[in-house]
């Protein structure tokens, strides 16, 4: 018996001893406690590869800031979206609620965005999406709590519409696989090209051979094709479509070709053309800069997904230089990170009134490095800091 | 829509139908002889893909990431069959079907794991990179030509091997009547075990052939199993001679559906509306086209089994 009291006694006193030993350092933690990220980047299934990019493109931006946001540490948790909603609400829900992130960064796919868009908002913390740009959060449902440092989805589809126009084609032909993105990518490309759409081709998302299609391109045999295939259909399309031997009918297209896709596309995706907000060979010390390390560190040539991220790290640089550190002042805060006052990769970068970027969109082309990697290289600047077509819907309210 | 065009797409079709048969073929044999369900056949597909693409990478050749390919498939149905699925033949269909797709997400993720998640791709032999002229500006790939060659050779084979051989003779007692197989002393677990490894074979062997067209990647043999369970149920199952002619007809009405659809659609609707209902109405087309066979032969084109 007086053991167990013994025991008791010695168990209140460690207890009361970590709760005083806590209490100290807490008072000190506004200061001295890292700030902390969740890094949404899906790592499960076929999609990975852009997650992967858009994580590794984030942690350089950490390492060329030696881990400090504004001379702050910062902590990065890596959250697994594993391209499911639910399971996305469920684990930023506990990095909001049990790490207390103080800003959730990342998200490949637009349906992941929508679902916890309002889960991170709500909480007044910082969301910035490195890649996906949903529409209505350009628009009408533009949040002073949301930021992305990559575009409208539409908008890489408008740029490519905007060069066939450029390029005098008056006949095109479109395919693009059968769902939501793939309606609005034939929309994008028909606000900006005026000419005759030949015929527009919808095929099932799972479709893997695109022989029926071909054989329809050539038969009506026009000015050029425009599609939207990403990932691995646009891996098996590139190399049915060299194999045809159609490369002779110009192949436009919106994330088709990118270097998450090249080194499966390889040799069969040299000159085909894409339409971005980001190359490789955009010039810049920046970009060179942050090419040069990624590939060093890495192994690979980083897509824009990666060039996004990388740009949402330095910004959030920037943005605590301003506010010296401080994450307490929210409204502060938004205008700090409104300035946008970091050396984006891209070159020209502002946020516009719904805190999407105005910047350049290029045409670019697939080459072949003399190392023998492939990647986009820009040919022209298709837009000059432009502003979204949906920024004049957003009435951003007031934090 | 001009009659070449039409040819071009018979053709295609009939290639989708080839590469059909070849996944279905092994499936089939599972199915009849053991009357077990394989859910995890659509990933030794991808396994034969994932095979040719690591040792085209190491050798530098197709044929020899063919040659290399065929037994490391056959090797690895072999163990999944002493591992996992030999304790299965005696469940039902639902464990069978857990079991297996269990197997899928494994071995999904497992690719995932030891060859990371970006497509691969396996170059195209050599002396089959080029193509024929097949109408104005199109070129039909030498390789194309050389999968509808090696299906119909496989189909011959396996033809030969199952009317014409003593084990072709048990197999196809073992899909009328396993238990009598065993009972009149033969060693059924054996048979069993053999089927298996070539089913895995021939699934391994369809992936490797189309390895030089489509993108190896996680998951990629999912939606081809689904068709291929289509295919089977058409041509009856457990008949090879079943899923050869379900295989191109399939194949042909895929093919055709989606070429064809949003055209005659259009006799009847805005342009508009036949493309999105003609790419919805081709999609669904073998869905119906087996329901319409089943109604008239509820056991397939060849049913195998006696009732």
């Amino acid at each position: 018996m007086s053991i167990q009291i013994g025991r008791r006694q010695a168990l209140g006193l460690a207890t009361g001893l970590a709760a005083g030993s806590l209490a100290i350092p807490g008072l000190a933690r506004a200061q001295a406690a890292p700030v902390k990220i969740g890094l949404v980047a899906v790592q499960t299934g076929p999609a990975a590869t852009l997650g992967t990019h858009l994580r590794d493109g984030f942690l350089l931006g950490m390492k060329h800031l030696d881990s400090k946001l504004g001379g702050r540490a910062t902590e990065v948790l890596p959250i697994d979206d594993e391209l499911r909603p639910d399971v996305a609400v469920t684990k930023v829900r506990a990095a909001l609620e049990r790490d207390k992130v103080d800003f959730v960064v990342g998200v490949v796919f637009s349906n992941i965005l929508a679902a916890i868009m309002r889960p991170v908002t709500d909480t007044q913390t910082f969301l910035i999406s490195t890649n996906a740009g949903p529409s209505p959060f350009a628009g009408r449902g533009c949040n002073p709590y949301f930021f992305a440092t990559s575009y409208v989805n539409d908008q890489n589809h408008a740029v490519m519409g905007k060069a066939a126009q450029d390029a005098g084609y008056k006949r095109v032909m479109l395919l693009v696989p059968n769902y939501q993105a793939g309606r609005d990518s034939v929309a994008g490309f028909k606000s900006e090209f005026k000419g005759e759409v030949v015929e527009e081709m919808f095929t099932p998302l799972t479709q893997m051979d695109f022989s029926a299609e071909l054989a329809r391109i050539a038969a009506a045999n026009p000015d050029a094709l425009f599609t939207f295939m990403p990932g691995g259909l646009g891996v098996n399309l590139v190399r049915q479509y060299r194999q045809a031997g159609l490369q002779r009918i110009p192949f436009l297209s919106a994330f088709t070709v990118d270097e998450s896709v090249l080194p499966a596309q390889g040799a069969a995706a040299v000159g085909f053309q894409t339409g971005t907000s980001w190359t490789p060979t955009l010039p810049g010390e920046q970009n060179a800069r942050f090419v040069r390390d990624f590939e060093a560190q890495f192994n690979y040539v980083p897509a824009s997904y990666a060039a996004h991220a990388y740009d949402a790290a330095m910004l959030l640089d920037s943005a605590l230089r301003r506010t010296g550190g401080s994450l307490a002042d929210k409204g502060a805060l938004r205008t700090a990170l409104k300035a946008a006052d970091f050396r984006s990769v891209r070159g020209n970068f502002a946020f516009g009134a719904n805190h999407f970027p105005v910047q350049d969109f290029w045409l670019a082309k697939v080459a072949q490095r003399p190392d023998g990697k492939f990647q986009t290289e820009h040919v022209r600047k298709v837009y000059e800091n432009v502003t979204d077509p949906f920024a004049a819907q957003c009435r951003m309210p007031a934090g | 829509m001009s009659l070449t065009l039409l040819l071009v797409q018979g053709l295609n079709g009939l290639q989708l139908g080839i590469l059909l048969f070849l996944i279905a073929a092994g499936l089939t044999l599972v199915f009849g002889v053991m009357d077990f369900i394989n859910l995890a056949h659509g990933v030794q597909y991808m396994l034969g893909a994932y095979l040719a693409a690591y040792f085209a990478a190491q050798t530098g050749s197709f044929w020899w990431a063919l040659a290399l390919a065929l037994p490391a498939a056959l090797l690895v149905g072999l163990v999944l069959e002493v591992l996992v699925f030999r304790h299965l033949y005696d469940r039902d269909h639902l464990a069978q079907v857990l079991a297996t797709f269990g197997v899928i997400l494994i071995l999904n993720d497992g690719v995932k794991w030891l060859f990371g998640a970006a497509p691969l791709q396996v170059p195209m032999p050599a002396d089959l990179t080029g193509g024929i002229p097949i109408m104005d500006g199109l070129l039909y790939p030498h390789y194309r030509l050389a999968i509808i060659g090696g299906g119909l050779a496989t189909a011959g084979l396996l033809w030969w091997l199952v009317e014409r051989t003593r084990i072709g003779m048990l197999i196809r007692a073992g899909a009328t009547n396993a238990p009598m197989v065993a009972a009149l002393g033969i060693d059924i677990r054996r048979l069993f075990m053999v089927v298996f490894g070539f089913g895995a074979m021939l699934a391994g062997f369809a992936g490797v052939m189309a390895a030089p067209i489509l993108s190896v990647e996680p998951g990629m043999g999912d939606n081809l199993l689904i068709l291929a369970f289509v295919v089977i149920v058409i041509g009856g199952i457990g008949s090879v001679r079943g899923a050869f002619l379900a295989a191109l007809l399939v194949g042909l009405v895929e093919t055709l559906g989606r070429s064809l659809m949003p055209d005659l659609l259009r006799l009847l609707l805005d342009a508009s509306q036949a493309r999105q209902v003609g790419a919805a109405l081709a999609s669904m087309l073998v869905y119906i086209a087996m329901a319409a066979i089943l109604a008239f032969r509820p056991a397939g084109l060849f049913p195998v089994r006696a009732g």
